[in-house]
């Protein structure tokens, strides 16, 4: 949960993070001993909060089921050799009509066990979300450190494409790209790369530019220590700790994105496995009350959408140097 | 303080403490402070910064910032104790028969709203009978008393086109807009520049002389309270060290701590003289040393009962009051 | 203040027409109009012929000049669905989109707004910490499967609700709108909801974190001494001071629910330009997807430069140093 905290003497008492025992207290309770002792601490304070543990520890289930859904799953839903329409739209815990597989969750309207297409779509959204927002962050990385250290036109040119950017819902960008590219898994990973840089983009130039103004930076440019040396010594490692609290939150954007694009048929092809085609599947049943075919994939995308928040909402609160002490 | 007249006093505080409850311990920011206010009665309330003055004048108004608390003594308002009234009865109070201005100008006005709403609103908040209209007149009269020009126009003008003196003039007409019986003026004039400082001092007192209404008046500066003040209450660590009339305490300060402060102000007959200093600063409240709070600093402390008791208040033999263990006699006029 | 809306008037142009080179270049440059105009059966004399009548064979700022005057006129061609005009089309069911996008905004500030001043009046409270949670859970909720979700029990199961359509409309100041009947409400409030779903948490955020800042302000410590009743500090000195960031952001959120009502109205069936979107994109009825965007570029330029106005005329220090 976001907490600003009042601008009052309560305020101003250190925050659950900073009354983590330090490190360097002997005996620091059985930890292994972190070599940075700054990020010791930031993990012990991730963790002070129960809500933000649980969730990155589901989140770390999720991400594993994801991964290894092909030798996890108890069937593979997209081999159409196995997958057959006579075993469609059976509820929950039913047996197979043909052979013995029994479906945990019910099965879709093709006749594929719902638990193995939510795992294997989960994977799709997790390689969606890692892809479009790890490349965005490093174009938006660079971008933004360019715009910071050159500063003047190019700055003033490159931040005003990210407002036009910014300006528009990432929904309609989203879309407007597919329109035009048409769908499969390579091309919403680029739409969503387009639509996320410039998160980034500001993000990293914002954090960029606090550390370019400190007095030292005027020293080091007045010893001349070369570009790269600036960029990478002194900029790139502030712009890291925002970044990595935005990119959570984008991430979580992502996957969902993913999901209402393929739900609405523009993002995978229907072949592709992914929770927003399966709750479209799903959709098309609901009059007939077929439940389960939208409620468990849609609930299994909560889920992660929400832990990835929820981490995210963590890492903000002890991130951001307002509320640090 | 001194001879009753006979009429209640308009504010009566005794043994008033608030203290501020935190992780890191206690802040007892008001520490037993007791003081009356007569009728008409100006006083000066005296202190460096973190003596406790201000939170005196919040916690008699109950607006006492958190986790700030009054946890102890009265604040007899005409008899009723303050301290203990429902909410909805201490609103009543404030604003109508005892009103507080604040020190900042720049931030104590709301920034969306313009003068004339601000005004009008306090009046229509005690009499809502009365018409916008009325109150409306009544706003434009107290911003001309408070020396505004065009105050009919400058109604419907919003903070940020007021200078900061304007700012606080407003303030002032705000606190003073129903004619009330007591007002807390908190360093009204510690923001301002100089040359308005006194000026504006000045009105607010003449404004009080003339509508019978008593004042107590918040600052640091000593010499603002000799112009201005019947009876004047020097406040440190929380205590009241010294109180009595002006001229009366002033004139023989007992106290090493006010003799300290006098020392400090510049005048004209100290000319060519170094001005002393009060050695070291304000402890801060979670750490305020045992016995007497001021003996770290004070060059007539004792090894003994200044480090051990705090002293209890005794008498001054003209009516005033003080707190110290080793009050300076009238042979020590310039010591050190 | 004349001088501040020329100055955003003019900047808001710019903003249609770099939209515009852009939406040309996506779909003139990137996407290749004649994979999308021509079926591939068609020879290869009739191929030449039809990408000449569309002027494809002319240099790309020729091209882009005889877009921007077709933009101009708002011709975009006839929909090769539909075969009427595709402007046409749009403009008809905008009005079905603005109801449902304005409803949803109305819903998520009117349940929005109260409880994050609360939340923000008593940040410790227990309801105001369930309140926070609800609004993460409501931040991560996908709309459409929530939709799907409400729809499956309002409508289906407990048939509370119609399902889909947008049921009668009446003419009103000149619009088809269906609020004012009570079937038109009816069918109104679900896809309203799920809408406004999307944007309850945020507002409740913002209200909460507005709040808390504005209560520690010195100005409310004056509105206390002055023995305002609590009502009307929090209506008016707290709830004018969070309003401007409010109106601004939310104003800014306008175009995310034309966006999200593209879905909603994919689910409910009803009929706005949103569907008419998805269903073109799946067609590729290129007219209606260019007549579309730009509309849309238009549409959120539009709302950015009226709450930029707005936002002028909420906070008194913007408005005279615009006037200045």
């Amino acid at each position: 949960m976001t907490q600003s905290p009042p601008r009052s003497i309560a305020g101003t008492i250190p925050s659950a993070g900073s009354v983590a025992p330090s490190p360097d207290a002997p005996g620091g309770g059985g930890f292994p001993r972190w070599r940075n002792p700054a990020k010791n601490r930031l993990v012990r304070a991730y963790f002070q909060s129960p809500v933000a543990a649980i969730s990155l520890v589901i989140l770390v289930i999720i991400v594993f089921l994801a991964t290894f859904a092909p030798w996890i799953a108890p069937t593979n839903p997209y081999d159409l050799g196995t997958v057959t329409v006579v075993n469609s739209r059976l509820p929950p815990g039913a047996t197979a009509r043909i052979g013995d597989t029994v479906f945990l969750l019910g099965s879709d309207g093709a006749g594929r066990d719902l638990l193995s297409a939510i795992l294997y779509g989960l994977r799709t959204s997790i390689i969606v979300a890692a892809a479009s927002t790890g490349i965005a962050v490093l174009i938006g990385l660079w971008v933004g450190l360019l715009a910071a250290y050159v500063g003047g036109r190019t700055d003033a040119a490159l931040m005003r494409l990210v407002d036009l950017q910014l300006s528009f819902p990432t929904m309609l960008v989203a879309l407007m790209l597919l329109a035009i590219l048409g769908n499969g898994l390579d091309k919403i990973i680029a739409a969503l790369v387009i639509v996320q840089w410039a998160y980034f983009a500001r993000t990293a130039r914002a954090a960029a530019l606090v550390e370019r103004e400190k007095e030292y930076m005027e020293a080091a440019r007045g010893l001349y220590l070369g570009h790269g040396r600036m960029i990478f010594r002194h900029l790139m490692p502030n712009s890291i700790a925002p970044l990595i609290v935005v990119a959570t939150i984008q991430a979580a954007h992502a996957v969902s994105l993913e999901a209402t694009l393929s739900f609405l048929g523009l993002g995978l092809p229907p072949t592709e496995p992914s929770l927003g085609l399966l709750i479209a599947n799903g959709f098309n049943y609901v009059f007939s009350l077929h439940w389960w075919i939208s409620l468990f994939p849609g609930l299994a995308l909560l889920l992660t959408i929400v832990v990835m928040n929820l981490a995210g909402d963590r890492l903000r609160d002890l991130l951001n140097p307002r509320l640090r002490k | 303080m001194t001879m009753d007249d006979g009429e209640t006093p308009i504010l009566q505080v005794r043994g008033l403490r608030t203290y501020f409850e935190t992780d890191l311990g206690v802040g007892k920011a008001v520490d037993d402070v007791s003081f009356t206010l007569r009728r008409g009665q100006i006083i000066g309330l005296v202190g460096e910064s973190g003596s406790g003055k201000s939170v005196t004048g919040q916690s008699l108004i109950g607006l006492v910032d958190r986790p700030g608390r009054i946890v102890g003594g009265e604040i007899l308002f005409k008899g009723r104790d303050m301290a203990k009234l429902a909410p909805e009865e201490l609103r009543r109070l404030r604003g109508d028969r005892i009103s507080i201005i604040f020190q900042d100008p720049m931030t104590t006005l709301n920034p969306v709203l313009s003068i004339g709403t601000q005004l009008i609103e306090t009046v229509l908040a005690h009499y809502p009978s009365v018409t916008p209209q009325k109150a409306r007149e009544r706003a434009r009269d107290m911003l001309g008393k408070m020396g505004i020009p065009n105050p009919e126009e400058r109604l419907d003008a919003y903070p940020h086109q007021y200078s900061g003196g304007m700012r606080q003039r407003v303030a002032i007409a705000m606190a003073l807009i129903n004619d009330p019986e007591c007002v807390i003026a908190d360093e009204p004039t510690t923001a301002l520049d100089v040359t308005i400082q006194s000026q504006i001092a000045h009105e607010v007192k003449d404004l009080c002389r003339n509508a019978g209404t008593a004042l107590i008046w918040i600052t640091h500066d000593l010499g603002l309270v000799a112009a201005l003040a019947d009876d004047i209450c020097v406040m440190y660590a929380g205590r009241i060290v010294e109180r009595g009339r002006v001229e009366d305490v002033l004139g023989k300060p007992l106290h090493p701590y006010t003799r300290g402060l006098m020392d400090a102000v510049p005048s004209r007959n100290k000319r060519g003289v170094r001005l002393s200093q009060i050695p070291g600063s304000m402890p801060p409240l979670l750490a305020l040393p045992g016995g007497c709070a001021f003996h770290p600093r004070c060059w007539r402390a004792d090894q003994s009962d200044c480090r051990v008791s705090p002293p209890e208040e005794s008498p001054r033999e003209d009516g005033g009051a003080l707190r110290c263990h080793h009050p300076l006699e009238d042979s020590i006029v310039m010591a050190r | 203040m004349i001088a501040f809306v020329l100055q955003r008037l003019i900047q808001s142009i710019a903003i249609v027409i770099a939209m515009s080179i852009i939406v040309f270049v996506g779909v003139t440059v990137v996407g290749n109009p004649v994979d999308m105009l021509i079926s591939p059966e068609v020879s290869q004399a009739d191929r030449e012929r039809i990408i000449r009548s569309f002027g494809l064979d002319l240099p790309i700022h020729q091209q882009y000049f005889v877009f921007a005057l077709s933009v101009l006129r708002g011709e975009f061609g006839q929909s090769f669905v539909f075969g009427e005009s595709a402007i046409k089309l749009i403009v008809q069911r905008m009005p079905a989109t603005l109801e449902l996008a304005t409803t949803a905004l109305l819903i998520s500030i009117i349940i929005g707004l109260p409880l994050g001043v609360r939340a923000g009046l008593k940040p410790d409270s227990i309801a105001s910490r369930l309140t926070m949670s609800f609004s993460i859970l409501g931040f991560s909720l996908p709309t459409f499967w929530i939709g799907i979700m409400l729809m499956m029990l309002f409508a289906v199961v407990l048939g509370w609700l119609p399902a889909t359509g947008r049921g009668p409309t009446v003419l009103f100041l000149g619009v088809e709108v269906s609020f004012l009947t009570w079937d038109g409400l009816r069918h109104l409030i679900l896809p309203a909801t799920t809408l406004a779903l999307l944007k309850v948490s945020l507002v409740i955020r913002l209200a909460r974190a507005g709040t808390l800042e504005v209560v520690h302000q010195d100005y409310i410590r004056t509105a206390r001494a002055k023995g305002l009743k609590n009502d009307r500090i929090v209506f008016v000195h707290v709830l004018k001071n969070i309003m401007i960031p409010i109106v601004t952001i939310i104003g800014l959120e306008f175009g995310q629910l034309i966006a999200f009502s593209i879905v909603t109205e994919t689910i409910f069936s009803w009929p706005g330009m949103g569907k008419l979107i998805v269903d073109s994109i799946r067609m590729l009825d290129r007219p209606i997807i260019v007549a579309y965007l730009m509309i849309i570029v238009v549409l959120i330029t539009g709302i950015n430069f009226i709450v930029d106005i707005i936002y002028a005329i909420l906070d008194p220090r913007i408005r005279h140093e615009a006037t200045k």
